[in-house]
């Protein structure tokens, strides 16, 4: 029943967008999708993420002296109606006019296919996405989630080059995104797809792509995988933006990190390096006489597999612990906490 | 410690005392001036209306002269087709140059904005001064018409110059419901549209249409029924009993014909009325508001 | 930005229905100026039409403006208490008196007349003063009154305010005066500058309601239209544009309540968030 899908990979070369008024939304960029693989787009809202996939679109033009590359053609002048992408919209944009099959039929319909045609192969895409029982249904008798399935049926009916998808999921409450989100996952990679995803949810983020393309200001300030954007973030910036960063202030003396609470045996640090950074779960609750740091714990909540504590007098800003012990915390316990120093990183 | 207890009991404590009884008392009370100035100026004369209708020697059959006097019915199908005529062009043009005023940013704007929607609450009979102006024996039409192909052309003192009129005063209102509607319009769903493949007609006959749908269904019911009882306008254009209204208020004034007047009156008031819940069962609410 | 043919058609088909809905605007207003209008401004131009309409019917001018006054404010004491009564109290009965009291507008209003006079024709002190007019004039914009009044406390959420009022012990009536009627104030201003401007230019209803001593703005132009020369009737209609303009201007300005919901909110919010 799925078949895989004949789709081109996509490049950016050298496109910025500046509006009327003056303001920069995206600085030149550069950026090479292979056929058939997934990336997201992240970055807090405002960053220009949005702007660079309605270039890929054809909804913006870029600036002067930008291209945009679909395989071997240059489409930077092609309308958008005349790219054959497919897309995904946050607010889904299905057709109050329309019912459910009307819709998914929409893009052959213009294509000039007849009816007949037109309404078995929306309904294999109706089959594909579970749609099935709602085909005559009208628009706002869908829940979320089943619009959010029509307009990605929707998408995949026209059998576009590349599937572009702004901030689809935002709009379902959490449990329901991550259903829909799996179900994606495992759609696209079946289908082979090109697929450009915009988010400002670095959870999704991680769970989705084959490769993060991080983005803020306009600039594109990391490329990596979900582990490497991870773990060896680029930049504060992208650092402070994915997952829980603990900031710590102090110096490097000896090859050890001084804090006011404690040393952190440290090597590849600079030596005028005034602050470090580290994820809660690189910190373990050790013995007070081989610990790095002590604090006092201001507050625990429990999260099932693990417990979060909130250690003050460390640093500045209360220390973020996630320890996987089994054994119960209270308030205003002293804690003795060891850091992964491979995990340290500064910037 | 007194003083608390004090306050304490004076707390209304009484379980008959309702407080959203009395507030009902309140409220009704707001409600009844207005609910007594239309009972007695409207709802009343509008019922002895209703009555006079068949009044006359014809009785109850007075109103079914309506259709088969041929001088009323000939009026009133002229009056419905005016009206039709005229709601279809003012539609029309609001959809073309509403879209255009909302979509294009130019400099001028909101200047062609205000010129547009100025003649708003023009009464009809300075309406028809502006046909005359347009269309009359001094009117600019003419004095174009002369220069360009010798003969004059005068049409405000017939159909024609109700129908300039008509779309004159429907112009304001229509566009400013179509500038409404298309403001609130999705640009998700035509990008959507156009990612499809669709072009710019197909998005204008798929999406923007039916989004307007409503608002056109609606200002257009509304300016029907305004077309059908304008009076100001053929007053001034003095358009004998070319259209109903006019029709009404000669067979009142002239031939002192009070059945007549009122039942074709009643008639009148039933279609316009008829027309504006009809549209508002398709458009939703909204439709009322004439004027 | 640079535009295809499409703006330009759409352009010149806007300024070609600007210049239909003002051309004659103007050439009224120069004909209300023109010596000999036949002639053309060639004639020369002149106030004598402008001074000879004041003389002619300044008396309606007065009329129109003293019933566009009282209807004003009979439309605000009897309009602004009814639409808090239908914001506060959704019913199938409520939302029926909505659409009874838009009748006078939806339907002619040559109909409303008809009926006034042939119930209240023959109460001769009333049928001949200017209070009949009125009557008619109130039936006519009331609605206009009660629905922007009603748009705006629809607009705000009237029930916390009204709670959080009451929780600081503010009565029904303390209510009314200082949270209601505050915050309904936008609503109000919209729904006067209609009602004033619908009252000055209502002709439809009008007509069959006046007597040749109760004359309003619009009978009078019909009358000067049919009976008076091209430049008297062109001249009394200067007089009601420099009327009525600045009150559709103000309409353009302060006439769509609903844009400021959202500024109004907050600031009803503050009012009673600070004591």
């Amino acid at each position: 029943m799925i078949r895989k899908m004949d789709s081109s990979p996509i490049r950016l070369r050298n496109c910025s967008k500046t509006y009327g008024d003056g303001t920069i939304a995206v600085g030149p960029v550069d950026i090479e999708i292979a056929a058939g693989e997934t990336v997201v787009i992240l970055g807090p809202s405002g960053c220009g993420k949005t702007t660079t996939l309605r270039m890929m679109a054809g909804l913006e033009m870029p600036d002067p002296g930008g291209h945009v590359l679909f395989g071997a053609d240059d489409v930077t002048r092609l309308p958008i109606e005349k790219r054959n992408v497919g897309m995904v919209f946050q607010s889904y944009a299905l057709f109050p006019n329309l019912d459910v099959l009307e819709n998914i039929a929409y893009g052959l319909r213009v294509r000039g296919i007849g009816l007949a045609e037109r309404s078995a192969r929306a309904r294999e895409m109706m089959g594909m996405m579970r749609l099935e029982p709602f085909a005559e249904r009208r628009i706002d008798q869908l829940s979320g989630g089943q619009k959010q399935r029509v307009a990605l049926a929707r998408a995949l009916a026209i059998q576009p080059r590349a599937l572009l998808l702004d901030e689809a999921l935002t709009a379902l409450d959490a449990k329901l995104r991550d259903t829909l989100r799996t179900e994606i996952d495992v759609l696209l990679r079946r289908l082979g797809i090109t697929t450009v995803y915009v988010t400002h949810d670095q959870e999704e983020a991680m769970s989705l792509g084959d490769r993060i393309i991080v983005m803020d200001r306009g600039k594109i300030v990391q490329i990596g995988s979900p582990r490497e954007i991870y773990h060896r973030p680029g930049c504060r910036f992208v650092a402070e933006f994915v997952g829980t960063m603990n900031r710590l202030p102090g110096e490097v003396r000896d090859g050890q990190f001084v804090t006011k609470s404690g040393r952190i045996p440290c090597r590849h640090l600079d030596p005028d390096c005034r602050e470090v950074m580290f994820r809660p779960e690189s910190v373990t609750i050790a013995d007070p006489a081989e610990c790095d740091l002590t604090g006092r714990v201001a507050a625990t909540f429990f999260l099932g597999d693990r417990t979060r504590l909130v250690v003050d007098g460390i640093g500045d800003q209360p220390v973020i612990v996630e320890s996987e012990s089994a054994g119960e915390f209270v308030v205003d316990q002293i804690v003795h906490l060891k850091v992964r120093s491979a995990a340290v990183h500064a910037f | 410690m007194t003083s608390i207890a004090a306050v304490v009991e004076r707390a209304p404590v009484s379980p008959g005392a309702d407080p959203r009884a009395r507030e009902n008392v309140l409220l009704l009370l707001l409600i009844t001036p207005a609910i007594v100035v239309f009972s007695a100026f409207w709802l009343l004369p509008i019922a002895r209306l209703v009555a006079l209708g068949a009044s006359g020697e014809a009785g109850i059959e007075t109103y079914l002269s309506v259709l088969t006097n041929g001088r009323y019915a000939s009026s009133l199908l002229q009056t419905l087709a005016l009206s039709g005529l005229v709601t279809l062009t003012t539609l029309a043009i609001a959809v073309i140059s509403g879209l255009f005023l909302v979509r294009q940013d130019f400099f001028g704007r909101s200047a062609l904005v205000a010129v547009m929607t100025l003649p708003l609450a023009f009464p009809g009979v300075v309406i028809g001064l502006m046909v005359i102006m347009l269309g009359g024996r001094q009117g600019i039409v003419g004095d174009v018409s002369v220069a360009l192909f010798g003969v004059k052309t005068v049409f405000a003192y017939n159909m024609v110059g109700l129908f300039v009129g008509y779309v004159y005063f429907s112009i304001p209102r229509v566009i400013l419901t179509v500038m409404a509607a298309a403001e609130k319009l999705d640009i998700q769903l035509e990008e959507a549209a156009r990612s499809l493949g669709a072009t710019p007609p197909m998005v204008f006959r798929d999406v923007i249409l039916p989004g307007l749908q409503p608002a056109l269904i609606s200002s257009g019911a509304i300016c029907f029924a305004t077309s059908m009882g304008a009076f100001g306008t053929a007053f001034t254009l003095n358009a004998g009993a070319s259209v109903l209204p006019m029709l009404i208020y000669t067979e009142f004034t002239l031939n002192a014909n009070i059945a007549v007047a009122a039942a074709l009156s009643v008639v009148l008031g039933l279609i316009t009325w008829a027309v504006l819940a009809l549209a508002r069962s398709f458009a939703g609410s909204g439709v009322s508001a004439a004027g | 930005m640079r535009h295809g043919i499409g703006f330009w058609l759409q352009l010149g088909f806007t300024l070609l229905v600007s210049a239909f809905l003002m051309v004659p605007i103007g050439m009224s207003i120069l004909a209300g100026f023109t010596e000999n209008y036949f002639r053309g401004p060639s004639s020369g131009l002149t106030t004598r039409w402008i001074v000879e309409v004041w003389e002619r019917y300044g008396d309606n001018i007065f009329l129109s403006l003293g019933i566009a006054a009282s209807c004003l404010v009979v439309t605000i004491l009897i309009g602004v208490p009814a639409a808090y009564v239908l914001a506060k109290r959704q019913s199938r009965l409520s939302r029926m008196f909505e659409e009874l009291i838009i009748l006078p507008v939806a339907i002619p209003g040559l109909a409303t007349a008809l009926a006034l006079v042939m119930l209240y024709g023959t109460f001769g002190g009333f049928r001949s003063s200017w209070t009949f007019v009125l009557v008619g004039h109130v039936l006519y914009t009331l609605p206009f009154m009660v629905r922007s009044v009603l748009a705006v406390l629809s607009s705000i959420d009237l029930r916390t305010l009204e709670e959080g009022a009451a929780s600081l012990g503010a009565g029904f009536w303390t209510r009314f005066w200082t949270i209601v009627l505050p915050n309904a104030g936008s609503g109000i201003l919209a729904g006067s500058l209609m009602v004033t401007t619908l009252s000055i230019g209502e002709f439809n209803l009008t007509l069959l309601l006046t007597t040749p001593f109760t004359q309003t703005i619009p009978v009078g132009l019909a009358v000067a239209y049919t009976n008076a020369r091209l430049e008297l009737g062109s001249a009394y209609t200067v007089l009601f544009f420099a009327m009525i303009i600045p009150l559709l201007v103000a309409m353009q300005i302060w006439g769509n309540p609903s844009r400021t919901s959202t500024k109004r909110k907050r600031r009803a919010l503050e009012k009673v968030v600070s004591p």
